[in-house]
């Protein structure tokens, strides 16, 4: 039997990497890897998933120091040399072993004004959406985020700066400022202009790079840029 | 960096532009004309728009280059709260009494 050897996040921020021997089969994920341990080897391991199928966002980590969705990760693709390093995802506090707090990133996403802000109520009729307008496009290109948390593990700008909204956050914010049913544009655009926002981004483009539903959270914030520009050229903004 | 703080580096930058290539080309005449300090002088001395250009040059400079200092000085070197202003604050000022004493130095008879 082919075996991988894993090394394993244990601890919190003070722990360390523990080896583990797993047996390698055909289209295992990364996330079959993590919960063989738990099942068979160290019941104690803590790690988070839900879906498996790539929606729910739930089960990012460090593989091989990189952040992936770990459930649509083949191991045929990441394991090198039979080796496999499997850790928390960076610039989040963890919790324990591979399990992250995740409150920094969705405080950040309210902080970006990231919640539809409605201007109807359920008493008025639905209001038609023309799907091929460039607001609309713009806002369905950035809409398919999952909330994985890879983008704001793989940021440059997140680990240097704490205050930096993040590339998921701001890319939440660029597609409600593209939402024409939206009535909180100016707070929002308030939001993401001021220290910590959309300026902050160095366009260093790790999250697009990594993001594994293939969106580009560097063109939401660069959007973002030209929008807060322009508003406060016109003295919208503070 | 706060919307106030791009719209001023980046204006700064694209007023930069058009000022390198224009200087760029002063430096090559100069050469390629075997001017002495005495003939640059003689074109510099008193006159209005070479001091306006390089004092426009220097303000440009000094704007964009702080601003860049206090994203660096934050981010790489840690400081929080005011301390990043206050070093942008010091080394804009500074740069700017540098250059626009040199340009004095080249303008003024």
């Amino acid at each position: 039997m082919v075996e991988i050897t894993v090394s394993l996040w244990r601890g919190k921020a003070d722990g360390s990497y523990q080896l583990y021997r797993v047996p390698q089969r055909e289209n295992q994920t990364v996330l079959d890897v993590v919960t063989w341990v738990q099942r068979h080897a160290d019941p104690t391991l803590a790690y988070r998933f839900a879906c498996r199928v790539g929606m729910c966002g739930s089960c990012a980590m460090t593989v091989n120091g990189r952040p992936r969705w770990t459930c649509r990760t083949h191991t045929a693709k990441v394991v090198k040399n039979g080796k496999l390093q499997i850790g928390p995802l960076a610039n989040l506090p963890i919790i324990k072993d591979l399990a992250c707090d995740l409150r920094p990133f969705f405080e950040k996403w309210q902080a970006a004004k990231g919640a539809f802000t409605p201007g109807l109520t359920r008493a008025d009729a639905i209001e038609r959406i023309i799907p091929h307008t460039a607001p609309r496009l713009a806002a369905d290109a950035a809409i398919e985020c999952i909330n994985c948390a890879v983008c704001y593990a793989a940021c440059d700008t997140v680990r240097w700066n704490p205050d930096y909204l993040g590339p998921a956050a701001l890319n939440r914010a660029w597609t409600l400022v593209n939402d024409v049913r939206d009535t909180g544009q100016r707070q929002r655009l308030q939001a993401v202009a001021t220290a910590g926002g959309c300026h902050a981004c160095h366009s260093h483009q790790s999250c697009q790079q990594h993001c594994p539903n293939a969106l580009n959270p560097t063109a939401s914030i660069a959007g973002l840029k030209r929008h807060t520009m322009t508003a406060y050229l016109k003295g919208e903004l503070e | 960096m706060n919307v106030r703080l791009y719209v001023l580096q980046r204006g700064s930058a694209a007023l930069m532009m058009p000022l390198v290539l224009v200087h760029l080309a002063v430096i090559f005449y100069a050469s390629s004309h075997d001017l002495s300090a005495a003939d640059i002088f003689a074109r510099t001395r008193g006159s209005a728009f070479w001091g306006t250009f390089y004092a426009l040059f220097v303000a440009a400079a000094a704007i964009h280059t702080a601003i860049g200092v206090r994203v660096i000085v934050a981010e790489w070197g840690g400081l929080r709260g005011a301390a990043p202003d206050l070093v942008m604050w010091s080394f804009g000022l500074l740069l700017a009494a540098l250059g626009l004493t040199a340009v004095a130095a080249v303008v003024l008879a």
